[in-house]
């Protein structure tokens, strides 16, 4: 997918400005927050669940390559092949390769996030392949030729009424007059156009929620059940999955499943949880007949050891974009990248590897919400923070504010010149201030009366009238 | 320095904020600190934490406020911050500024045990409630996402102001929600910050109450001022304006009759 981090700032503006968006996430941000908190009601051992979920994927973060080894192991032992990408043109290649040898027409697709990063989809369609993205918002997106803004929820920036209205625009074949005013109406429209696609398709592309070493499994999470078919019925699997979702065993594989419904969508469970191992087998009665897994790196291995390497443990569930304010205003197409919010912040800088998206770790308050919901309890603050340690060290940081940081901090560190320098500001404001106390413009201080009129000072500095008042003078 | 349990010495860290823009905030958590008993100082060479070099990435400054903030606020029993955010710059993050030193690791980690918020402190520490304080109204209370997260600051503030005759306190659904001021963000980013606060304060105007208190004065500011623009009527004070009774003849920090 196309980096548009560098415009975050006008991408921002522009969310804020569209006001079908803004219905649209109201809605969204009061939601899942409320059904997460449910969810973890019920569940009285919840908070031990997460430390347990940060343990096991602590622990597959320090021992990465055993249990990859052991993983591609399991998967060559069960008749499947596993692949190694480097980066996003390799794994490809690779997918494309496995397209061509079965002289594939049709790729169906299950959401893969893995996917928009590498825009498998454009490599395919440039090479002959039509590829159909089978979860309903991706459907949706696809047809609008549009990026998810949501890792879970990727069409949420959409109302009921604009997705009728792309139906109606792209399924040409149905009766330009018919009912499209209800959700299930739109469903069942999908699901007949994808019913067809789903018996026709060569290949299907899954991602994964998590790659099991001990079995060679992988697991599929939905709430559709359109992964099952798509990769249950073409007759070759294609599983596209970055390094870091390997876990050890089965029983880990089911903590991490406890939390990550609950924490995404306040599910229990997801409706449909599979777990798929190899190709079919002689007994069989349906399956692939080729299952291949593309492990892919695309720079995370860069990550680990460094100060972000608590990030990998991420399971992508969705819950810090879901619980942040930031999110709760922008959207997430104002990241400018796959991943938005407090999690994509931190990992579009490593990932896209250069200054594109140095507004992101920015463009946060730092009010640790996404901290205190992560389930695998992910120190996202901390991770922007260091974010912005890096950027200052490497200058940076926009020359102004560079300049007017140190500044601050250059009086700050001797008391007495900064004493005299505030005393002098405030009593200059003081006089300045308008009769009602506030100012609407300040010249100097345009970040902050652009939006919001700016108080006066009260009076005298508290430390000078203090020191009044300690001499014996009343302040 | 060191007092009885009965008197603490207490040291006051009125922040960049209260001293520079609202110093009656500094005199009302001096009023509350000596009604609780405390032997109070304000050390004269204080200046800024270092939250703003530090959350900017500027680790080399931050580290040399913090050490001077450690050398100014040493001997006292407690120090006490009228704000959860300076308090928990202090408490959470100057350990982690010295983790690889130990010696003055071991001076921060002093410093952070002795660092109370001043709501946290009068509650907690002193077991102090207001005595004869009436603030005829309703208000609606925000909870700072330093002192709410960082420092399970929620229940202190509310308990206190269950003492001041006439007051009761209506809660917002979105209470716990972020108002957008973020330190340096507001300014680098007013579209969406004001956005935030825009958000927050559709929710607080929607509870009824005539009044929003809060314990930290860079959110107070930031919401203050946008309601200012947008022209609401609701008065805003610091918590301890309200607590130290010091809220009549004083101009809230919007929401005055002759505001325009």
């Amino acid at each position: 997918m196309q980096s548009k981090t560098a415009h975050f700032k006008e991408n921002a503006k522009k969310a804020l400005g569209d006001a079908q968006l803004q219905r649209v996430l109201d809605k969204f941000s009061t939601g899942f927050p409320v059904k997460r908190a449910q969810a973890a009601a019920r569940l009285p051992e919840f908070e031990d669940l997460r430390d347990a979920a940060r343990d096991i994927r602590a622990h597959v973060l320090d021992n990465l390559d055993v249990y990859l080894e052991r993983f591609e192991t399991k998967v060559i032992e069960t008749g499947g092949m596993v692949h190694w990408a480097r980066g996003g043109s390799d794994a490809c290649s690779i997918i494309g390769d496995i397209c061509k040898s079965v002289d594939a027409k049709t790729v169906t697709k299950s959401k893969s996030m893995i996917g928009e990063e590498i825009a498998i989809n454009d490599y395919l369609e440039k090479n002959g392949v039509d590829p159909v993205e089978t979860d309903l918002g991706e459907y949706i997106i696809q047809l609008r030729d549009e990026p998810p803004s949501h890792i879970i929820v990727p069409a949420v920036h959409l109302s009921k009424e604009q997705v009728a209205e792309t139906f109606r625009e792209k399924h040409t074949d149905l009766p330009a007059d018919r009912v499209l005013d209800n959700p299930r109406i739109l469903l069942d429209e999908a699901r007949g156009k994808l019913r067809e696609k789903f018996l026709s398709a060569d290949v299907g592309l899954s991602g994964a929620n998590m790659l099991v070493a001990e079995t060679g499994s992988i697991a599929l999470v939905t709430n559709e059940g359109n992964a099952d078919l798509s990769v249950g019925l073409p007759r070759v699997h294609i599983v596209l999955a970055s390094i870091e979702k390997v876990v050890p065993c089965m029983e880990d594989a089911w903590t991490l499943l406890r939390v990550l419904a609950r924490s995404a969508t306040g599910q229990d469970l997801s409706v449909y949880t599979s777990f798929v191992t190899g190709p079919k087998r002689s007994d069989d009665l349906d399956g692939p007949e080729e299952f291949h897994v593309v492990l892919l790196d695309n720079g995370r291995s860069s990550m680990l050891g460094s100060e972000f390497h608590d990030m990998l443990r991420c399971i992508k569930c969705g819950s810090c974009i879901n619980h942040c304010p930031v999110y709760a205003k922008i959207g997430g197409h104002a990241y400018g990248w796959v991943y938005p919010g407090p999690m994509g912040s931190v990992l579009s800088p490593a990932l896209l590897g250069d200054v594109s998206a140095n507004d992101l770790p920015n463009a946060s308050t730092l009010c640790g919400k996404c901290e205190t919901v992560c389930p695998v309890r992910i120190p996202l603050p901390e991770m922007l923070r260091q974010w912005r340690n890096r950027q200052f060290e490497a200058n940076q940081m926009p020359t102004r504010q560079r300049l007017g940081l140190r500044a601050w901090a250059w009086l700050a560190r001797r008391p007495r010149t900064y004493r005299l320098v505030m005393e002098i500001g405030t009593g200059l404001l003081t006089k300045l201030a308008p009769r009602n106390g506030r100012f609407k413009n300040l010249p100097f201080a345009k970040g902050w009366t652009s939006k919001r009129d700016l108080p006066a000072p009260q009076g005298k500095t508290f430390m000078a009238q203090w020191k009044q008042r300690s001499n014996g003078g009343s302040s | 320095m060191k007092n009885s349990p009965e008197k603490p010495s207490v040291a006051l860290y009125v922040t960049c904020l209260v001293d520079l823009t609202r110093p009656g905030v500094g005199f009302a958590a001096v009023k509350l600190l000596e009604d609780a008993g405390c032997v109070l100082s304000v050390p004269e060479t204080q200046t800024c934490c270092g939250q703003p070099a530090y959350n900017a990435g500027d680790q080399g400054d931050a580290r040399a406020l913090a050490l001077q903030v450690i050398e100014n606020f040493s001997g006292y029993d407690y120090v006490v911050i009228p704000s959860g955010s300076c308090a928990a710059m202090i408490k959470d993050h100057y350990p982690k500024l010295f983790k690889d030193d130990p010696a003055m690791l071991k001076r921060s980690v002093d410093l952070a045990q002795r660092t109370w918020e001043l709501t946290a402190f009068l509650r907690d520490v002193m077991q102090y409630s207001p005595q004869n304080v009436s603030c005829p109204g309703s208000a609606t209370y925000h909870d700072s996402c330093s002192g709410l997260r960082e420092l399970n600051i929620k229940d202190q503030p509310r308990d206190l102001l269950g003492a001041v005759d006439g007051l009761t306190i209506v809660e917002a659904d979105l209470a716990e929600t972020c108002c957008g001021f973020g330190g340096l963000f507001c300014v680098k980013y007013p579209d969406i910050s004001s956005a935030m606060a825009d958000r927050k304060i559709d929710d607080i105007v929607n509870t009824g109450a005539d009044t929003l208190l809060g314990g930290d004065l860079g959110c107070l500011m930031n919401l203050a001022g946008r309601m200012s623009r947008r022209g609401e009527k609701l008065k805003v004070w610091h918590v301890a304006e309200v607590l130290a009774g010091m809220t009549e003849g004083t101009r809230p920090i919007s929401g005055d009759k002759d505001a325009k």
